[in-house]
């Protein structure tokens, strides 16, 4: 069974482009288009990955990754954010409520894909 | 029988008694148990006011021209009463500077000026001569009349010259014997002549004494008191008119003649030295303002009952009248009261000469004689290193001298006019200091050349205007010069100066005096500049009270001098005992021991010099103490500083208050900008950081979709060409994100260019419209258009008008109803604007963020999910457009229905009038 990955992102190309390379590695994508749409994505299918943008509409990606962070039972969730300032204190601050990685757009494809792999555990495929 | 020894061996009688009293008046002095300290004394001494003058010459004047010799007694009561702190000012200036006579405070006043000094002194002496005869004629006349006892043979003039001038030269010689006993005793004329003083005060007694009798004796003796007198008076119509005021032109002279006395209550140089230079502590000032007016009260009562007596008493007009006083007790053979009389008119003449030659010799010695010598003759006064008998000598010669001019002026002038007009000539004379002595205590604007100016055009016209004509009616000038004028030339006739008539002789006099005294004074003192020395002085002059006590003045020498040199320069100007008093009371103050201190401090050079200045004035003082002070003697421009800080204080302080109060005014502004930059910085940062994330947000997309093309070159077609159609919409995107921010930076910087035209908005409009027919047909949009004609002009730029209406388009294309897509434009004139409104039907704007959507970034989120986001600028940057026209761009409607945006364009103020004019 493939691990699933949920898409957290507004901009609807940007949210093309990753459901597009997640499948291409072989996870199965869901996808939601705020903050309040990805809790309830969590809730009812909990992912094995997020990739969260921080700034969304209606709940910002901070608020998403406390709540995750505040569940035992998704502690196993890995969360990596997506960030389009680039500010180290949007960082650290992630670091802080938990997030497992960090990507900064615009982003290196290869490095996304490369990155979701590690945290689940996935070895990359020799083609 | 009354015969001339007897007369004479009363006269040297009454002057030995005059001695006497000076004499233990002085030897009390010297055992410091003086008693001119006393309030009585002080306001007796200065009743030397009255001279022979009062005593004789107001009945005179009271019997040719009635109630006129009031006035001279009016002013002086006017002064002590009304302007006694003019008074006090004047005794507290002579105090604190030490000065010795009216030359030397005037001088003193305009930086120790010698020049000023000495024209004063001449002033007047010329003045003075005069007056000073005119004591002397009184004694002789009076001697004259009263040895014809018991005849009344009173000649109106021209009495036997021999004699009279006998007697006359012997009465000067007597009194140049007295005035140099007691008024030359000491060298320092800032000290008390305490004898001269007291005997003074005795002399006012005497001569009180003596007019009250005869004024008793009339109108009790020869009539039942003063009804009786008047009333037989009045049944004389010439009587009748003295004792009225109908003649033509009265007021003027009573304005003249007291303003006249009351200058000359303090300016004639006796009443300032018995006033200023006599006076041992103010306080004496408080009695005497009240008693001298009484006094003069007292003398004055009996001079119109003496005068109608006399009137009625010798009808036929053959007594001078200035001798009633004498005449009518010799008429009724009264001669102790004669005698008395006689006396008494000689306390008069006594009393004046004597005080009178005392001040003006101290002004001769030190403001004529000693300068000269101490410049003309340096080097030989320099080796002399006793200084005392010189100035000593210089002051008895100048006594004598100026006696032997008084008995000159008599025997050749004296005999033309009465003796009230010769006393006026005097105080006309004396009054020419007014302008610099009054200006100049207060006002510092008065300055050296000004007082110069004003004081010898003034004693040029009084010289003039009453001086000449006197000697021409003695004969000593032709006396057509009074009538035709110089040469002929009325218009310098003296009594008619510049054609001015209507006028007596003497308030002529004193408007031209005045206007060209005063007016030089004020003219020159402000358009020339003021030496430091004469700022310094009018400080200390005008601010007397400030710098009273302590102060700067002390400050005004800098420099070195050694204690020896300074004692030797006082002992050579005072004797060696003052200057040894001085000196051991100065360190013995200080707690000094004498002989360790070497080299003098400001201080002591200061008391050196004002010591110097009651012997010698102040002018020469300063002469003398610059040549043993060395180095850097006076720098007048840090006492300058020093007497601004000091009169300033206050006003510092004030300013001072103000200047905290600014301050932190000046705090909190800061603040306030501080944080509206803290503000302004957060706010750049967190304009920065959205740029930024909008930036990165499509250049993600065009990344992403190139790296998979590039990664995935076995992608089908389809899906390739989606991905290259949303690299390049990404890359627009980018490219219009790009260009507004630089636009909203230009128009924040105010670096927009902005080309002005006449506009025609809906034409305008138009074309923003037809830029967007593409996607409106393309996305099945009714598009309804309603455009008012005949719309004026406006000025304006069309791209960036065409900017602003091609974005609210988009927007209205944007979130208007997906399936049945509406939009109206409209231009129409409301007011004084042209409005386009673009309307849509979409879902609408929350109310609460009407005016949040015109902030830079902000975007709507709202089912928007598919779209790509705009900028987020577009709104913001139209609204600046907008405004940059004075216009206003506003969301005017929003429900669920839809939105509607205005914007409003003003049109120009000539539009605005042309269309008024409709």
């Amino acid at each position: 069974m493939p691990q699933t990955v949920l898409v957290v992102e507004d901009e609807p190309h940007i949210v093309d482009s990753l459901s597009f390379l997640m499948k291409k590695a072989g996870f199965d994508v869901f996808i939601a288009r705020d903050g309040d749409a990805a809790l309830r994505m969590v809730e009812s299918r909990p992912p094995d990955l997020i990739l969260l943008d921080i700034m969304l509409p209606r709940r910002d990606g901070f608020e998403v990754l406390k709540y995750v962070r505040s569940n035992d039972a998704w502690k196993e969730m890995r969360v990596i954010l997506l960030t389009a300032k680039g500010r180290d204190v949007d960082r650290l601050k992630g670091m802080e409520l938990g997030a497992d990685d960090f990507v900064t757009k615009p982003f290196s494809t290869k490095d996304v894909v490369r990155l979701v792999k590690q945290h689940l555990g996935v070895e990359e495929k020799l083609a | 029988m009354l015969v001339d020894w007897i007369i004479i061996l009363s006269s040297i009688g009454y002057l030995l008694v005059l001695f006497a009293i000076a004499y233990f008046a002085d030897k009390r002095a010297e055992r410091g148990a003086g008693i001119t300290s006393h309030p009585y004394i002080y306001a007796l001494s200065l009743g030397v006011y009255c001279t022979s003058w009062t005593f004789y010459g107001s009945v005179g004047r009271a019997a040719s021209s009635g109630l006129d010799f009031l006035p001279i007694y009016l002013g002086p009561t006017l002064v002590f009463v009304l302007w006694w702190l003019v008074v006090k000012k004047i005794i507290r200036i002579t105090k604190a500077h030490r000065i010795t006579s009216i030359a030397d405070f005037i001088s003193s006043r305009y930086g120790k000026s010698t020049p000023l000094s000495a024209l004063v002194t001449v002033i007047a002496v010329v003045g003075i001569v005069p007056y000073i005869s005119l004591q002397l004629k009184a004694v002789a006349t009076s001697f004259n009349v009263l040895k014809q006892y018991p005849e009344v043979i009173a000649p109106l003039n021209s009495p036997p010259i021999a004699t009279v001038a006998d007697t006359a030269f012997w009465v000067a010689l007597v009194l140049a014997i007295f005035a140099i006993l007691f008024g030359t005793r000491h060298i320092d004329n800032s000290e008390h002549h305490d004898g001269v003083v007291v005997a003074i005060a005795f002399e006012s007694v005497v001569k009180l004494l003596a007019f009250l009798a005869v004024g008793i004796f009339v109108t009790f003796g020869l009539y039942d008191g003063f009804g009786d007198l008047f009333q037989q008076a009045s049944r004389v119509p010439e009587l009748l008119q003295l004792m009225t005021f109908e003649k033509e032109g009265a007021y003027t002279t009573w304005v003249t003649l007291t303003t006249l006395s009351m200058v000359a209550a303090v300016c004639l140089p006796r009443q300032f030295q018995v006033i200023a230079v006599e006076n041992v502590n103010e306080p004496e000032l408080r009695k005497g303002v009240w008693l001298f007016p009484l006094y003069l009260l007292a003398i004055n009562i009996f001079v119109l009952p003496i005068a109608l007596g006399g009137m009625l008493q010798f009808p036929r007009g053959d007594v001078n009248a200035d001798t009633f006083i004498l005449t009518l007790p010799m008429a009724h053979e009264q001669e102790m009261l004669a005698l008395l009389v006689f006396l008494g008119g000689l306390s008069a003449a006594t009393s004046m000469v004597i005080v009178a030659t005392i001040a003006l010799s101290t002004m001769v010695c030190n403001d004529l004689v000693m300068p000269v010598l101490l410049r003309w003759n340096w080097l030989g006064l320099k080796r002399k290193s006793d200084f005392t008998g010189v100035l000593l000598f210089v002051r008895r010669s100048s006594i004598i001298l100026i006696l032997l001019f008084g008995y000159a002026y008599f025997r050749f002038l004296g005999e033309s006019d009465a003796l009230v007009t010769i006393g006026l000539i005097s105080f006309a004379a004396v009054f020419q200091f007014a302008p610099a002595m009054i200006g100049g205590m207060f006002w510092k604007g008065g300055n050296r050349k000004g007082a110069l100016v004003g004081l010898s055009l003034g004693f040029v016209v009084w010289a003039y205007t009453l001086l000449l004509p006197a000697f021409a009616k003695s004969g000593l000038l032709p006396i057509t010069f009074i009538a035709a004028g110089p040469l002929g030339i009325e218009l310098f006739r003296p009594y008619e100066l510049f054609g001015l008539q209507g006028l007596d002789h003497l308030t002529h006099a004193l408007f031209w005096t005045t206007v060209f005294n005063a007016g030089a004074y004020v003219f020159v003192s402000l358009y020339t500049r003021h030496s430091a020395i004469e700022r310094v002085q009018g400080a200390l002059f005008v601010d007397v009270y400030r710098y009273a006590d302590q102060g700067p003045r002390s400050q005004l020498w800098q420099g070195s001098a050694s204690v020896e040199d300074l004692f030797n320069l006082l002992v050579r100007f005072l004797g060696r005992a003052r200057a040894d008093r001085a000196f051991s009371g100065y360190f013995r103050d200080r707690g000094l021991e004498r002989r360790r201190v070497i080299t003098a401090d400001a201080d002591l050079v200061h008391l050196t010099e004002r010591l110097l200045s009651g012997a010698i004035g102040a002018a020469s003082a300063r002469v003398m103490i610059s040549s043993v002070v060395k180095g850097e003697v006076v720098r007048l421009e840090e006492v300058m500083t020093i007497l601004d800080e000091t009169s300033q204080v206050i006003e510092y302080s004030q300013s001072l208050e103000q200047k905290s109060k600014e301050l932190e005014s000046t705090t909190a502004q800061l603040r306030a900008a501080n944080e509206r930059l803290q503000e302004l910085d957060r706010l750049k940062d967190e304009f920065l950081s959205t740029v930024s994330h909008e930036l990165r947000t499509p250049l993600t997309s065009i990344r992403s979709f190139s790296e998979i093309l590039s990664d995935h070159p076995d992608l089908e077609d389809e899906e390739k060409s989606r991905f290259l159609e949303i690299i390049v919409k990404e890359s627009v995107r980018l490219t219009r994100l790009i260009n507004q921010v630089l636009d909203l930076a230009k128009i924040e910087a105010g670096q927009m260019e902005w080309i002005f035209e006449d506009l025609d908005i809906p034409q305008v409009v138009e074309n923003s419209m037809d830029t967007m027919s593409a996607i409106l047909s393309e996305k099945e949009i009714v598009l309804d258009v309603d455009f008012a004609t005949d719309l004026p002009m406006i000025r304006g730029d069309r791209d960036r008008l065409m900017q602003v209406f091609v974005n609210l388009l988009s927007n209205a294309i944007k979130f208007c109803d997906e399936e049945r897509g509406w939009v109206k434009v409209s231009v129409f004139l409301q007011g004084q604007e042209i409005v386009i409104t673009v309307a849509d039907n979409g879902q609408g704007v929350p109310w609460q963020a009407r005016e949040r959507i015109f902030e830079k970034f902000h975007q709507s989120r709202e089912g928007l999910a598919d779209k790509p986001h705009g900028t987020g600028l577009g709104l913001s940057i139209s609204r600046q457009i907008v405004e940059y026209f004075d216009g206003r761009l506003e969301l005017v409607d929003t429900s669920s229905k839809g939105s509607v945006f205005g914007v409003f364009l003003p049109l120009q103020a000539e539009q605005v009038i042309a269309k008024a004019g409709e």
